[in-house]
């Protein structure tokens, strides 16, 4: 899965999943998850298991900080780090 | 006589220099925060606010935020937060409510709610915080920067006497409407001084508030933090624990208040690597916290007073339970907050004795004014007292109590649920329910859920079948709080009802899921 599928999969699931939404995801990739309502506290939790299911990576406690993980694009850097996308399944 | 914009007033002249705030990487000492206050307060005067004004405050916790309640009761008139949560059309009712003359909100809301704004004929000026953009050229809107500029920054006189109103907090009523509970100057002050007598706080408390300052217990932290003189370190929300206990580390915070789901997802992190020796209390409320996560609460944090509390808006709070007493009672929510008394009564006015279940009446100098424009809900909830003329509260909340006094609760007297510690009204959900095509009759019921208190389940009888959960929780997503929405939905042929045709809840058998 290269930068661009994890881009792709990455904005599906948080349109379907939290704005239950069939439309294309509307906010751009450096857009704040929090500030723009995508997601609240519970929601926190729900991106991490998927991020984990998906990407095959494991998240520490430590990692899951808005600097990590509040914008598609600080997911994708994160991920490019944590498991560089030519191992990636 | 105390005034609550004089908790930061007798705090700044007394420890001008001291850290008062600490939120979103910017510190803020008593001299800063009640200079910006003044500033902003004379523009609001300088834009016709008057004694009594309704201004609304609309966002996430922010320290304009701060800065904006003090400025509002310095300038005489009445702070009414909405929650950050909350969909235009809910603020739209709270504004329309109170007769909100002033709303303060982000750039993002204010762009999010404009068709909203447009309709909202009280309202005569929007102050905007932040934001790229400026917002639209028109005498409604100001900058929040625009405030601060080119206002003066001595005190003002607020004009208020300590009966008058400090702040409106809207609560769900068993109708879904929200109502705005009158909280006057004297009984902040009360409840805050009972509050703080209790947790023992002093100027050395460094307290982290992680809840919405929107709800009360968010509220006072802010407000008993400037009473003492301590230090309030402000986050956004709990979203990401690491990061707020990182910041108590940093901190050396002293008291942390939580609800249920906030300790649910510290349980399970490991502590080690956080210095967290200088955090002296926690507290929780809003819903009970489970017995095996007190014991787990008890060894994560071995020495730290655990407070369990209970309490409603309409006075503040109620009940606490001494720390040394969770040991033999970790079911109990305790006794009334110092100065106050409660009892518990039947349906027949006569006061129960121990171990008899029945509806929790509290008295003191907490019990607040009533719901803004809502004679006859004020009127059920706030009944006279023993005295003439004296008036008490009726909680809704089903009691009992044990032989030492130690209260323990048992439910609630109407339909109302309390999901993750807020208030859902059925009948709200439902009446959103039944705005979607296909739905033919959509009942809400509350299972019990060990974090969350209660979970929202949606039972409905769909006239077309296509219906899927999916586009139910969209159209919820949509038009409630996030906490509103339920957490599951089933389809059901018909519902149990009535010779009368009215739907017997309790006969609803669920699936489970």
């Amino acid at each position: 899965m290269d930068h661009q599928d994890r881009r792709t999969r990455l904005r599906q699931f948080l349109a379907t999943n939290f704005l239950l939404s069939d439309e294309p995801f509307p906010f751009a990739d450096e857009a704040s998850l929090l500030e723009e309502g995508v997601i609240d506290s519970t929601g926190v939790l729900e991106l991490m298991l998927f991020l984990e299911e998906e990407f095959g990576c494991t998240i520490t406690d430590a990692e899951a900080t808005p600097r990590n993980l509040d914008s598609v694009g600080k997911i994708l850097a994160f991920l490019a780090r944590k498991v560089p996308a030519a191992n990636a399944g | 006589m105390l005034l609550v914009h004089e908790f930061l007033e007798h705090s700044a002249q007394r420890l001008p220099q001291k850290v008062a705030l600490v939120c979103g990487g910017q510190r803020f000492t008593y001299a800063a925060l009640d200079a910006a206050s003044n500033r902003v307060a004379n523009a609001l005067r300088a834009k016709g606010v008057q004694r009594g004004d309704r201004v609304v405050l609309w966002g996430p916790n922010l320290a304009e935020m701060v800065i904006a309640i003090f400025a509002v009761l310095k300038a005489g008139a009445v702070f009414v937060f909405v929650n950050d949560a909350s969909k235009p059309h809910q603020l739209a009712q709270v504004v329309n409510n109170c007769g909100g003359k002033v709303l303060v909100t982000t750039a993002a809301k204010a762009r999010h709610a404009a068709a909203e704004l447009a309709t909202l004929g009280t309202l005569e000026l929007v102050v905007v915080v932040g934001g790229e953009e400026p917002p639209p050229a028109s005498p409604r809107f100001l900058e929040w920067s625009q405030c601060l500029e080119h206002a003066e920054e001595g005190p003002l006189a607020s004009g208020c006497i300590d009966r008058d109103l400090a702040c409106l907090i809207y609560t769900s009523g068993s109708t879904g409407e929200a109502k705005g509970v009158m909280c006057a100057h004297h009984q902040v002050v009360f409840a805050s001084a009972s509050i703080l007598a209790y947790l023992h706080g002093t100027e050395h408390d460094v307290v982290l508030c992680a809840l919405p300052l929107a709800f009360d217990y968010g509220l006072y932290q802010l407000l008993m933090t400037f009473r003492s003189g301590g230090t309030l370190v402000l986050e956004r929300s709990f979203a990401y624990p690491a990061d707020c206990l990182q910041r108590m580390a940093e901190e050396r915070v002293t008291g942390f208040p939580g609800v249920p789901t906030m300790f649910a997802r510290l349980l399970p992190l490991d502590l080690s690597s956080y210095d967290l020796s200088a955090l002296r209390y926690l507290t929780n409320t809003a819903a009970a916290l489970p017995t095996s996560h007190i014991e787990r609460l008890q060894q994560k944090f071995p020495g730290v007073a655990i407070y369990s509390m209970y309490g409603l808006t309409e006075t503040k709070r109620t009940l606490y339970l001494p720390p040394e007493e969770l040991g033999q009672r970790p079911g109990s929510v305790g006794i009334a907050i110092p100065g106050t008394e409660v009892w518990i009564e039947n349906d027949r006015g006569e006061r129960l004795p121990p171990h008899e279940v029945g509806e929790l009446v509290v008295r003191g100098g907490h019990v607040m004014s009533g719901y803004w424009h809502a004679p006859e809900a004020t009127a059920a909830r706030f009944r006279e007292g023993p005295l003439p003329g004296e008036r008490v509260c009726y909680s809704g909340d089903l009691f009992r109590r044990d032989e030492h006094g130690f209260h323990y609760f048992v439910g609630r007297k109407d339909d109302i649920l309390k999901c993750r510690g807020e208030k859902v009204a059925p009948k709200e959900v439902e009446n959103v329910l039944h705005e979607l095509e296909g739905v033919q009759e959509a009942v809400v019921v509350g299972v019990p859920d060990e974090v969350f208190g209660q979970a929202v389940v949606a039972v409905i009888v769909r006239t077309a079948p296509t219906l899927t959960e999916r586009e139910v929780l969209r159209h919820c997503r949509a038009r409630l709080e996030d906490f509103k929405v339920p957490q599951r939905v089933e389809f059901h042929e018909d519902l149990p009802k009535t010779s009368t045709g009215k739907v017997r809840r309790a006969d609803i058998v669920l699936r489970g899921g």
